[in-house]
């Protein structure tokens, strides 16, 4: 070794260290741990490193001093260069931007998806009605709990309007919130598989939906189940749908990638869609609200239907409403 | 060392090369799959015991305020609280600095994007919203034939090897990419911490004597930093072994003290190929001239 290369690791080695306490400090806390002169530091310190291990691979053979340099400038780099964002600034953007922008890309599927429920809906309203056997196939028997053709019309009122003891309101919140977000991530992943079970998922939905309103129609309760479904069914049915256009997506972009290659066709629309998916799970979130508490506290049928229509009115304002473009 | 007994094969198929804006190119190992399972498994450990945890304490805690009320209240946390975990745990801890959960902490992994820009959230939500097509839908598969055997068999079973695709996609390329890591644009990295160690020349600048200039061309870069991982190991068999080796391709003569003989070998040749990178020569190893 020669005289340079001794005085070379003595004249660096106090600043890798440096660098290294600093990248321990950072990756156990979080950049506010580090004052502001150590963080004007770090990018300098992470410069020097690699320069550094630029010199080392040239004219050192220390294989331990190396491999030491590569995850140092690879741990740095990963800090100097991913630029992070304080956590309330990326809520605001999320807020204020991204969620909304993610949905809007999302329109063609929105609609494709829409229609499909819709088509769902009307399979399953027509065939009911020609033949109320088919109720039972549509519908699983523990998710009708007795709302069923041999079930009277007094009864099935009563279910619209029971108010279910009102006292577990808030479980039944919970439970439908967790309930239905998982369904809808499920919805999203299953959009890999080209999209596919996506769709009989969304039509399957509406099959179930039109089924119900057939049987409620069929004892002359029509308006009425409108109320009880549309108070919370405005968000809730918006949400599935775009969970399945974020999957739908997803699909489409595997099957036909366009001008980019595969890869870089799914990764942009994954992350799109996933963007999409954490509105889902607010919008789920409100639903949950609307139809475990709302539902049963509210009985009035004009009160429902405008919470429902409301709520529309609100979603669709904040995704396709043009605003004026902010400058920069 | 783990790293050094990777096989050179599969050593080239999991390296990685980074270029930073600086211009220099940085060496990135991809995580293996057995050290990917590895972390997964320590996740769920994790997971399942928070989960149990958070059971268990909202219990007691229902048990002691006794009315309906706290009853009520702890079913909505355990419901939040499951929920928060089976989704939030990945995400979260992905999405801080360190890019990592803590399974991928304890074994040296980290998510990095692809093109090595910035890790942001809709990749980190992407990739892990993905793990219900790659983890649950396979395990309700499970579950099904477990709960109820009504279910045809053919049906489960070609459903269960469907679920699997999507659990061995990893299998099948070459980056090892989930599902996820796909529509995410990431993948997962092997970068242990290393620690610096001492510099085995110890300052020393001139080559000790007694090696012949012909002894010192029998070995390349390759065979000396070898040398280097014996040494700083210090395991004396290893020792033993790898010093007979050298004495009998340099043909020298045994003396006795082995680590002596390897440690002074080892400056010596450490000082001549150091001289020849100066020169412009590196010999990779010792069938390259």
């Amino acid at each position: 070794m020669s005289k340079a290369a001794v005085q070379f690791r003595q004249a660096r080695e106090t600043e890798w260290r440096r660098l290294e306490a600093l990248l321990a400090t950072l990756e156990k806390k979080s950049p506010r741990a580090l004052s502001d002169e150590d963080l004007m530091e770090l990018p300098i310190l992470y410069r020097s490193a690699l320069s550094s291990l630029s010199v080392a691979r040239e004219t050192s053979l220390d294989l331990n001093l190396i491999t030491y340099l590569e995850g140092l400038c690879a741990r740095a780099y990963f800090f100097v260069y991913g630029v992070r964002t304080s956590a309330r600034a990326r809520l605001v953007q999320f807020f204020r931007d991204d969620w909304r922008n993610a949905v809007r890309s999302l329109w063609r599927e929105t609609i494709v998806s829409l229609l499909l429920i819709a088509f769902g809906s009307l399979v399953g309203y027509m065939l009911v009605l020609k033949d109320p056997a088919w109720f039972a196939s549509f519908v699983p028997s523990e998710l009708a709990s007795g709302r069923d053709f041999s079930a009277s019309t007094a009864s099935l009122r009563a279910t619209l309007y029971d108010t279910g003891g009102s006292e577990w309101l808030e479980a039944f919140a919970a439970f439908l919130f967790t309930h239905n977000s998982q369904v809808a991530i499920m919805c999203f992943a299953l959009g890999f598989a080209f999209g596919l079970p996506t769709t009989m998922l969304l039509v399957y939905n509406g099959l179930m939906l039109g089924a119900f309103v057939a049987l409620f129609n069929s004892h002359g309760l029509g308006t009425e189940l409108a109320g009880w479904l549309l108070i919370h069914g405005t968000t809730e049915i918006f949400a599935i749908a775009l969970a399945g256009a974020a999957g739908i997506k997803m699909g489409w972009a595997v099957v036909f990638p366009g001008e980019e290659t595969r890869l870089a066709a799914a990764t942009s629309a994954g992350r799109t869609a996933a963007t999409a998916m954490a509105g889902v799970v607010l919008m789920l979130l409100v639903a949950g609200l609307l139809e475990g508490v709302g539902r049963q506290t509210i009985t009035s049928d004009v009160a429902r239907y405008g919470i429902g229509l409301g709520m529309l009115t609100i979603w669709l304002a904040y995704y396709y409403v043009p605003r004026r473009s902010r400058r920069g | 060392m783990a790293d050094a007994a990777l096989a050179p094969k599969a050593e080239a198929e999991a390296g990685r090369t980074l270029v930073t804006p600086e211009g220099v190119a940085l060496n990135l190992r991809l995580a293996m799959a057995g050290q990917r399972l590895s972390a997964f498994l320590l996740d769920m450990l994790i997971m399942f015991g928070s989960m149990i945890a958070l059971t268990l304490v909202l219990v007691i805690g229902a048990g002691s305020i006794g009315d309906e009320a706290g009853a009520e209240m702890a079913a909505v946390l355990w419901l939040l609280g499951f929920f928060f975990i089976r989704n939030g745990y990945f995400i979260l801890l992905e999405l801080s600095p360190r890019a990592a959960t803590f399974g991928k902490r304890l074994i040296g992994l980290r998510v990095v994007a692809r093109n090595g820009g910035q890790l942001t959230a809709d990749a980190v939500i992407a990739r892990n919203l993905m793990r219900e097509l790659e983890l649950f839908l396979p395990l309700s598969f499970l579950a099904m034939e477990a709960a109820e055997s009504g279910v045809e068999s053919a049906a489960w079973i070609l459903g269960l090897i469907w679920a699997g695709i999507f659990f061995c996609f990893p299998f099948f390329n070459k980056d090892r990419l989930r599902v996820g890591d796909v529509l995410a644009g990431t993948w997962v990295i092997h970068a242990p911490q290393r620690s610096l160690s001492v510099d085995l020349l110890a300052g020393q600048a001139e080559a000790p004597p007694g090696f012949t200039e012909e002894q010192l061309s029998a070995y390349g870069i390759l065979e000396l930093q070898t040398l280097e991982q014996v040494l700083r190991t210090a395991n004396p068999q290893a020792i033993a072994t790898v010093a007979t080796t050298i004495r009998g391709k340099i043909s020298a003569p045994d003396e006795g003290d082995d680590a002596e003989f390897l440690q002074a070998y080892y400056s010596a040749l450490r000082i001549r190929l150091e001289r020849g990178l100066l020169l412009g020569q590196r010999r990779s190893d010792k069938h390259s001239s």
